[in-house]
């Protein structure tokens, strides 16, 4: 589907990041390769969102080295995405939303339009077009970010806890979006607190615990077989801290 | 004149459209106007920088802008006046009572309000919008935009108020304008020296017209806080 070349592998080298003395990731270290769903897993304060923003460059790590190795890393645009667990939409309609986040990647007038309408269309969202987007429902604004970061064309797709806010309805809807996202060819890196929803969507799981990763591991692997003590009392439901 | 007489007389002077009354409204609306689109030009964005930029000495600017809000009019008067006076650094421009003059210095009454107000206001929208905006590829400089229009409702009420100030202060006008009869003769000069001269009607012909001015100021910014939560703000 894509002409351009790959941004990927990403990868995470001795990545450690540190908050007045605290260590909050230590030492990880591990590559994302093209096509997959990765789902972050791990406890509350294993480090899962501050994985994500580091892969997405909304923070730099304190040490070690987030680096594209791609052939296509030094594309002009923005070749990744990221969907927040409570998306952010401006004081707009729906589909100024979208073609306000083209704008900013320098698309041109006719070009965002376009692009915005195939997005809403794709997923269903015309009818919310001229709405604006803050009075849409929680799942609907999710959609809406998700269809932001589709218009997008990113060839990588971070997702932090996309569901976690919403009812099962709204989150199967977001769900149907990743799997429509991953037959369009795009790599999913994903953080979820729903074990369910990890053993639906994983190709790859990566378990964090306390700042360290201690597995990363094909799916069906991790839920089998987990290498970890720590995993395994996860997966078994019990806390972890 | 008795109160009575000159309530009605003040009243026949609106409704007879006294040219003397429309040239002293005309003349005050232009300055007015004129004073806040330009401070508003500068101060929307100078504000949001203020608000989403750090560099040292912030904290002490914002302070300063925050002061500036309640500057004396007849302090900024002065301070104009000294400044376009003849011997002051901008004195060859001649423009000492004229209606430039006045325009000037109530940008000067203004732009305070403008910059503070508008700070607040970008200072909580950016706290919401940063990360997604970062995320979406936007710099910070390419922020501003976004963020004034989205903050477009609360910052037209700014605007109003920097307006109101303007059109209701007469001593920085008085100063700088002079009161000079069809050239700078504003609603509040005027009143000032009609009442002095005991021509209560126009004086109370004029003050009628600014109250009602207030007041469709204030339903406009009333009206627009309503859209802005239809529109969720």
């Amino acid at each position: 589907m894509r002409a351009e070349p790959t941004i990927l592998p990403l990868r995470l080298r001795n990545v450690s990041y540190v908050v007045r003395g605290k260590k909050l990731l230590d030492d990880v270290s591990v590559l994302f390769t093209e096509g997959k769903r990765t789902m972050i897993l791990g406890p509350n304060g294993a480090g899962k969102s501050l994985t994500l923003r580091l892969c997405h460059g909304l923070i730099e790590p304190t040490s070690g080295e987030v680096a594209w190795l791609g052939p296509g890393k030094d594309l002009p645009r923005l070749r990744h995405a990221m969907v927040f667990q409570r998306p952010v939409m401006l004081r707009r309609s729906a589909l100024a939303n979208l073609t306000h986040a083209l704008a900013l990647q320098g698309y041109g007038r006719r070009q965002r339009r376009e692009r915005a309408w195939e997005a809403l269309e794709r997923f269903g969202l015309q009818g919310l077009a001229d709405r604006p987007a803050r009075v849409l429902s929680g799942g609907e604004q999710q959609r809406l970010a998700m269809a932001r970061a589709w218009s997008l064309r990113p060839q990588v797709l971070f997702l932090d806890e996309p569901s976690a806010a919403l009812d099962p309805g709204a989150t199967s809807a977001i769900e149907e979006m990743i799997q429509a996202f991953h037959r369009d060819g795009l790599t999913i890196v994903m953080t979820t607190h729903n074990l369910g929803q990890a053993r639906r969507l994983a190709d790859d799981v990566i378990f964090l615990h306390g700042g360290r990763l201690l597995e990363h591991t094909p799916a069906d692997e991790f839920f089998t077989q987990p290498r970890s003590e720590a995993a395994a009392a996860f997966l078994r439901g019990e806390l972890l801290w | 004149m008795s109160h009575d007489n000159a309530f009605l007389a003040a009243s026949r002077l609106i409704l007879e459209l006294d040219p003397t009354l429309v040239e002293i409204v005309l003349l005050s609306l232009r300055v007015s106007l004129t004073a806040v689109i330009l401070a508003a030009t500068v101060g929307l964005p100078l504000g949001a920088a203020l608000a989403i930029y750090n560099f040292p000495g912030r904290s002490g600017l914002i302070v300063v802008c925050n002061a500036l809000m309640g500057l004396p009019p007849v302090v900024a008067g002065l301070a104009v006046y000294l400044l376009l006076s003849r011997s002051g650094p901008l004195g060859t421009l001649g423009i000492l009572f004229t209606s430039t003059a006045m325009i000037i210095a109530q940008m000067v009454l203004i732009l305070p309000i403008i910059i503070s107000l508008t700070r607040q206001v970008i200072e909580d929208l950016w706290a919401e919008y940063r990360e997604q905006l970062r995320s979406l590829g936007s710099s910070t400089a390419r922020a501003i935009p976004t963020l004034l229009w989205d903050g477009r409702f609360s910052l037209l009420t700014s605007i109003l108020a920097g307006f109101g100030r303007a059109s209701a202060e007469v001593g920085a006008v008085l100063i700088v304008g002079g009161n000079i009869a069809g050239h700078t003769r504003t609603m509040t000069t005027a009143i000032a020296l009609e009442t002095a001269r005991g021509d209560l009607a126009l004086a109370l012909g004029l003050g009628i017209l600014l109250i009602a001015l207030t007041l469709v100021l204030n339903a406009i910014a009333y009206g627009t806080g309503r859209m802005a939560q239809r529109a969720a703000a």
